[in-house]
């Protein structure tokens, strides 16, 4: 299987989803700017839509709306979707920490700082907290590679991390508690 | 110090937004082109200036233009790819984050040259917030008639779009990114046809690096013959660089192409040197292309001072050279670890393969198991011959580059460095602490001293 091939979450329960009216005339302009019978472009920008409406994870109920709503089969949906690593295919925490651990911020130190933040919130890479408050992620590079460490979350970039830094961070997202998203404006 | 062209106002007040980019002498390429000129003038003007891709293969733009196919009555389009992920790269982020209507700008007149009606910029997901600032700047242009119909009477029509991405390394490649416009995996597609001839939707399209597109405005300006005034040979104008790594001043460079590496790194104007270490090895063009030792960085193999050109840096071959690259620039002191940086990158581009070829969907996992074993002080000797059979079997075997930039830097690496990889071996319980030569910097055996 592929590096880029990620399973779905198939659970069951998993709650119904419905574009707010705002998404939707977002995600129908975005359908409507490129050429006739072209529509089809809109699919990766209409996912982040989606995520960004649905606790920031695309469920398959959420993948199924894109796909009604866009004219497309399932698969055509679940295939990008999977392929993608800005997309999360499983529920995440009120905020996703994207840390860069590409060898640019490895010399600056990034290992580090995502083992600091492993023990800080009790998860691996990869996981969540107990309160949903945080999944941490390990991404590769993010493009910031002269102000290494540093860490993506929502459409915000934290740069030229350090300890007192990252805690600070933390602190602050904590009492503030409320979802970012990439497409956060 | 050299000219600026891209950054000239770059620290100007107000840049970012239409009015102050205007007041410093923004659009007059679009002026000039649309009024004065006609497209195959702007192309010429283009083939003038000796012009190469700034996303790091390094082609020459007018030559690539050229090649665009002009079928009637089927759409042309331009692409521009600002999916900047080559890691070490981050100077298209800085100029649209900062001057984004110089992209716009160069968008404009490059269409015109290439009539194309629509183009799109291609961003990557991450850089949401930059796209964001592209969107605010476009709307400004199409407010003022620099977009739309009929711009300044002339009867060219053009509109931009913003199209962000989600996250994959390999929608810089420029088939992929075409794929990824149309809604789908980002997987290359084989060439022949090239896109010029077949590219988005069909139709022939041109694919550019954010700062070649931004290139274009100066040299309509001022001519394409005051652009390859800069420069030496067959690397003209000014290219930016971002620098990284363990340097004292990090961030990105406009720099003549042609000054010299030793100034790049060294000099306070530009790298400012070390962090209080020693230098060990240079990456100069992002992590795809060969890792060289600092002494080999500012040396060419004839024992010339090395210059930061694409001739200069590629001197000496894959042997004992390496390439300039996206400008992605960083570089490592004495405290990193050759093999735990080559695991890394390996690691990256195994994340990263889109996994059509199987060379190197499952080469760059077997590279990286046997790097962490390596690495972990659970390596053999016959894994350093190993990963250097694997490199060779995935360079040159597969659809898309990607392939050739996981096998460089391990076949650069165990070229400049196998007595690191080899003290790996012999001393596997001091290779499991993470910071092993943080501690205690490695020393070149007399063996390979003058390798």
């Amino acid at each position: 299987m592929s590096a880029r091939t990620r399973p779905i979450t198939t659970t069951e329960g998993t709650k119904s989803f419905s574009f707010s009216e705002a998404g939707l005339a977002e995600c129908r302009a975005l359908m409507a700017r490129y050429p006739e019978g072209r529509s089809k472009s809109a699919l990766i920008p209409i996912l982040h839509i989606a995520q960004a409406e649905n606790d920031g994870w695309l469920s398959v109920n959420a993948m199924d709306a894109v796909a009604h709503l866009m004219g497309l089969r399932h698969i055509e949906v679940y295939e990008v979707a999977s392929f993608y690593s800005m997309f999360n295919l499983h529920p995440v925490g009120t905020y996703v920490l994207d840390v860069c651990r590409t060898t640019p911020c490895m010399l600056r130190g990034s290992d580090d700082l995502i083992h600091h933040l492993e023990k800080k919130l009790g998860v691996h890479a990869g996981g969540t907290t107990r309160d949903g408050m945080f999944t941490l992620k390990a991404v590769e590079c993010l493009g910031s590679c002269g102000s290494g460490p540093m860490l993506q979350c929502g459409a915000g970039y934290h740069e030229d991390l350090t300890i007192e830094k990252v805690d600070a961070l933390i602190d602050e997202l904590r009492s503030r508690n409320s979802r970012t998203n990439y497409t956060d404006r | 110090m050299g000219r600026k062209l891209l950054f000239e106002h770059i620290t100007k007040p107000g840049i970012r937004g239409l009015e102050g980019y205007r007041a410093n002498g923004g659009y007059r390429s679009v002026e000039k082109a649309l009024k004065t000129m006609s497209p195959e003038a702007v192309l010429e003007e283009v083939k003038k200036s000796g012009l190469r891709g700034r996303g790091g293969a390094g082609f020459p733009t007018g030559m690539k233009w050229s090649f665009l196919a002009k079928p009637e009555g089927v759409p042309r389009y331009l692409v521009v790819n600002a999916d900047e992920s080559e890691p070490g790269t981050f100077k298209d982020r800085y100029l649209m984050e900062r001057i984004p209507h110089i992209l716009i700008e160069g968008m404009i007149t490059s269409s015109f040259a290439l009539g194309a009606r629509v183009s799109y910029i291609y961003i990557r997901g991450e850089y949401f917030y930059v796209a964001r600032i592209l969107e605010q700047a476009i709307a400004e242009a199409r407010a003022a008639g620099w977009l739309g119909k009929n711009i300044l009477g002339s009867g060219f029509d053009h509109d931009i779009h913003v199209q962000v991405g989600a996250g994959a390394y390999i929608c810089g490649e420029e088939t992929a990114l075409l794929e990824s416009l149309e809604g789908k995996r980002g997987n290359p597609r084989i060439k022949p046809p090239f896109p010029a001839v077949k590219g988005l939707y069909g139709c022939p399209t041109v694919v550019n690096n954010v700062e070649t597109i931004a290139a274009v405005v100066p040299i309509v300006n001022d001519g394409g013959e005051e652009y390859a005034k800069i420069g030496i040979g067959r690397s003209t104008g000014t290219k930016l660089i971002s620098a990284g790594g363990n340097i004292k001043r990090p961030g990105v460079y406009e720099i003549d192409l042609g000054i010299t590496c030793d100034e790049f790194i060294n000099s306070d104007e530009y790298c400012g040197g070390v962090d209080g270490r020693a230098f060990k090895a240079v990456v100069p063009g992002g992590s795809s292309v060969p890792i060289v030792p600092y002494e080999l960085f500012l040396k060419t193999p004839a024992g010339e001072n090395r210059l930061m050109t694409y001739e200069s840096l590629s001197d000496g071959g894959f042997a004992q050279g390496t390439m300039l690259g996206s400008g992605g620039f960083y570089a490592y002191n004495d405290a990193q670890c050759i093999v735990r940086s080559t695991w890394n990158h390996t690691r990256f581009y195994h994340h990263e393969s889109c996994g059509q070829c199987s060379p190197c969907r499952e080469g760059t996992g077997w590279m990286e198991k046997v790097l962490h074993r390596l690495e972990h002080g659970e390596g053999r000797m016959e894994d350093i011959e190993l990963l250097w059979d694997i490199q060779r079997k995935i360079e040159g075997n597969t659809i898309c580059p990607l392939g050739d930039a996981a096998a460089w830097p391990v076949a650069s690496a165990i070229r400049h460095f196998r007595d690191e990889f080899e003290y790996h071996v012999t001393h596997r319980e001091k290779v499991k602490d993470p910071k092993h030569f943080a501690r205690e910097p490695f020393r070149k055996s007399a063996k390979f001293a003058t390798a």
